[in-house]
């Protein structure tokens, strides 16, 4: 029997002290698509990176085609067969189709000149395989994603690859795009050559994949090859690990929803369109509710987030806040009107060179003073704000950077409590803390609603979600689908409707 | 109400002699080099340590100095403006050229009443403030582009209106302030200390100065702050083009004449006392007591060099070097500090 074309034994792999991959063993058969399916943190990546050769594993082995090989950069790894399309494509749209194909490998004349027509040539029949009829000398960027992509694709499996890494291809591709990209990846395992397709979406794995393996928590829990009977319901199982967590038993069970029908309005949007990102988007935020938003990651939350505070405009649509109708032209307007905003990276929301009190003052200094600075009262409302939140260590002076990421974050969320938002809509407000920090924000969120406040999170983490939200809607490519209000949930009913 | 200032009370940190030159260095390398260039230029030179001599480098630095503070401003909130030189050429013209000339200068100028040439030189440099900001803010032209943009106006705004002369007149007032003195002091000294002073309060004690600092400190978090970053951007431009053309006006007066390219060394003098003062080229530190010892050192050295025997050509490859390491000490302050960061 022909060995496998690429075989993992006993993979290991340790940041810091988070154990990332835990003795994971791998293997794809050649001419196959080997699904992955997984949460965020659950070691997909770190595994993709290893057979990239952007990490090293800490223990463990790999061979490819029977080899043992050991991949010290990704030049190892590409000379070893081995590709990758990350979700970022990395092509240049400014350069032609052609050149994107042969980007860093141009063909050359006798006089080391570039061989325009040569190459035209070569990447319309390369493009021509893959079942894409376009001009070669046209500008990349003026097509759409789908083709950036196959073209992306095009350029990996001309350079000689023949295991191809497919990271999140359909996040951001229309159902007829992923129909033919489909179409082109079994011509591609035609050929005899090799597939990893990683993807949030269990649907597209299902639909295109011979086997599947399911990860969790740095280990590799299950693999099978994809028949009746390995379904969605399947795959979500096995990513949450039914129940034999100790972490996430409280998550298992079912959350009960109850929403606030009767509140009035704080926040409504009516058919919002901001192209590419989100399309005809429409709900409401009540006083005092949280109301949850999920969906993975590019799926438009973000720029949707974005426009509510004013700092992306949209394309068409309404936005009212407690019923008045407004346009935002900016994030001044957006705060103007009762919105208060912390975005998904506390890079993007906090000086980190500035004492803490002036970090909280920013908000709401032109309600202290007109002209002149106002320090002690200032300070005094800094004090007050994080005292309130439980910012650790307490004292207003110290540089913001000196916080641990959970304090900054309580930070970003004081500076808008001075003169309470009508609205506060908050993107990833737990992501990257440890589990008691997590515990007081979402006690902070959940107190702020109870005080009236309307508050949107919008999260990638099904968790963060399910923990602190009345009401959720789910986002997907870029448009509302699923709401859950007064009902059960859970987490895997979460994942099923993304 | 319980007292706030008690719980405010600052924790300090182990006190660490290196980390507080670490904190430091873009403070304390501009005092070292000011304090090593006077030490030297007064071993050198026994006539340069002079009360008379401290009144010519002040007065030297002064103009340089109005032009710098507005830049301050503007390198605070990490933009760059190239057009002081060539916008404060082209007030100073534009005053002229509203002024009653001597016979002999042969411009086709339209002379009306000194108050009023005043404010509309004025206007001149706050309308081509306004230029810059609309560039910059609305269209979003860079500021560096920009600003080279309305070097070539400024200039070009010069050379019509003078035609390749030279003017001599300007309206009393800016004569008084540019070339006269009140008991003995120069009025342009007063004119620059008084606008520095100015210019430190907006900065340090005003709502539109702290906003300067956290603009530059960190756009993107300004923004998500709701701060009207666009404003800021385009006040802080507006505020230069102004300090440039008031620097125009009086300079007119200190040097007697107005001509083409009069200001164009005023330009990389002006940027260098703000860098070489420790002001961060990349936004957020810095301030108007950087900018003073920067001109201190600018203006030390300059008139030091006149004092000591030495080729005068020789002279601007040393102020050359002198920039250079300003501008290493800058950067290698700014990287420090991100050391750090990653550190805590």
């Amino acid at each position: 029997m022909t060995p496998p074309r690429l075989e993992l034994t006993g993979v290991a792999k340790a940041f810091g002290g988070v154990q990332a991959l835990r003795g994971v063993d791998f293997a794809l058969r050649a001419g196959s698509i080997h699904g992955i399916a997984g949460e965020n943190g659950a070691g997909k990546s770190t595994l993709m990176k290893i057979i990239a050769g952007v990490h090293g594993g800490d223990t463990g082995e790999m061979r490819v085609d029977g080899e043992l090989v050991k991949f010290r950069s990704t030049r190892d790894a590409r000379a070893a067969g081995i590709g990758m399309v990350h979700q970022e494509l990395s092509v240049a749209p400014d350069l032609t189709v052609a050149e994107n194909v042969f980007l860093g490998a141009q063909p050359v004349g006798r006089l080391g000149l570039i061989a325009w027509s040569r190459m035209a040539r070569e990447a319309s029949a390369q493009l021509k395989n893959l079942g894409l009829e376009i001009d070669p000398k046209s500008r990349l960027g003026d097509y759409p994603i789908g083709v950036q992509q196959l073209v992306e694709l095009a350029r990996v499996l001309f350079s000689g690859a023949r295991t191809i890494i497919l990271d999140e291809p359909t996040s951001a591709l229309s159902p007829p795009e992923i129909a033919r990209l489909f179409e082109v990846l079994r011509r591609v395992r035609e050929s005899g050559r090799s597939l990893i397709f990683i993807s949030h979406f269990l649907d597209d794995i299902l639909a295109i994949s011979d086997e599947v393996s399911v990860f969790r928590n740095g280990a590799k829990v299950a693999t099978a090859i994809v028949a009746p009977g390995i379904d969605k319901g399947w795959i979500i199982e096995r990513m949450i690990g039914a129940g034999r967590e100790e972490l996430e038993e409280s998550y298992l069970n079912d959350i009960g929803l109850k929403s606030k029908a009767n509140a009035p309005i704080a926040l409504e949007a009516k058919g919002l369109t901001l192209a590419p990102f989100y399309r005809d988007v429409s709900f409401v935020a009540r006083a005092g509710e949280v109301l949850g938003i999920y969906g993975y990651m590019g799926c438009g939350q973000i720029e949707l987030s974005r426009t509510l505070f004013g700092k992306m405009k949209p394309d068409s649509g309404a936005l009212s806040i407690a019923g008045k109708t407004v346009r935002l032209a900016d994030t001044t307007a957006g705060k103007r009107a009762g919105i208060g905003y912390v975005p998904e990276s506390r890079r993007a929301m906090l000086f980190r060179e500035e004492p803490i009190y002036r970090n909280v003052s920013i908000a709401f200094l032109e309600y202290v003073s007109r002209w002149f600075l106002r320090p002690a009262a200032e300070r005094a409302q800094a004090i007050t704000q994080t005292q309130r939140l439980g910012v650790r260590p307490p004292g207003v002076e110290a540089r913001l950077g000196a916080l641990s990421g959970g304090n900054q974050q309580k930070v970003a969320l004081a500076k808008w409590l001075t003169r309470a938002p009508k609205v506060l809509v908050l993107v990833e407000p737990t992501r990257g803390m440890d589990v008691g920090a997590k515990e007081d924000v979402v006690h902070i969120i959940k107190s702020l609603a109870a005080q009236g406040m309307a508050i949107i999170v919008m999260s990638t983490e099904p968790e963060t979600v399910l923990s602190v939200a009345d009401r959720v809607l789910v986002m997907r490519k870029g448009e509302l689908g699923s709401e859950f209000a007064d009902c059960a949930i859970s987490k895997d009913r979460l994942l099923a409707a993304a | 109400m319980t007292s706030p200032e008690l719980d405010a009370a600052p924790r300090r940190p182990a006190f660490s002699l290196g980390r507080m030159f670490r904190d430091q260095l873009r403070n304390i390398a501009p005092f070292a080099t000011l304090l090593i260039l006077v030490g030297f230029f007064t071993v050198a030179a026994p006539a340069f340590a002079t009360l008379g001599n401290l009144e010519n480098i002040l007065q030297q630095v002064s103009v340089t100095a109005i032009i710098a503070v507005g830049l301050t401003f503007v390198i605070l909130t990490a933009e760059i403006d190239l057009s002081v030189g060539a916008i404060a050429n082209a007030t100073a013209i534009v005053l002229t050229f509203f002024t009653a000339q001597p016979d002999y200068v042969n411009i086709a100028n339209i002379p009306v009443p000194g108050g009023v040439a005043i404010v509309l030189a004025l206007l001149a440099c706050f309308a081509l403030g306004l230029l810059t900001a609309f560039g910059v803010t609305k269209i979003g032209i860079p500021s560096f582009i920009m600003t080279l943009a309305m070097m070539q106006i400024g200039a070009g705004i010069s050379a019509v209106l003078v035609r390749g002369q030279i003017a001599y007149s300007v309206p009393k007032l800016v004569l008084t302030l540019g070339s006269k003195t009140l008991f003995g002091v120069p009025w342009i000294i007063i004119f620059a200390a008084g606008l520095l002073a100015i210019a430190h309060f907006v900065l340090s004690y005003t709502r539109f100065g702290r906003y300067v600092y956290m603009v530059g400190g960190n756009r993107e978090a300004a923004e998500y702050s709701g701060v009207n970053v666009r404003f800021i951007i385009g006040a802080v431009m507006t505020i230069s083009a102004v300090c440039s053309g008031m620097a125009g006006m009086l300079g007119v007066a200190y040097f007697g004449s107005a001509q083409q390219n009069e200001f164009d060394t005023f330009l990389l003098d002006a940027i260098a006392a703000v860098v070489v003062g420790g002001t961060s080229l990349f936004g957020g530190r810095g301030g108007i007591g950087n900018t003073i010892v920067g001109l201190f050192v600018l203006g030390v050295l300059n008139n030091g060099l006149d004092y000591v025997k030495i080729d005068s050509f020789l002279k601007i490859l040393i102020r050359g070097i002198i920039l250079l390491v300003a501008l290493v000490i800058n950067i290698y302050a700014e990287r420090l500090r991100a050391t750090r960061e990653l550190g805590s």
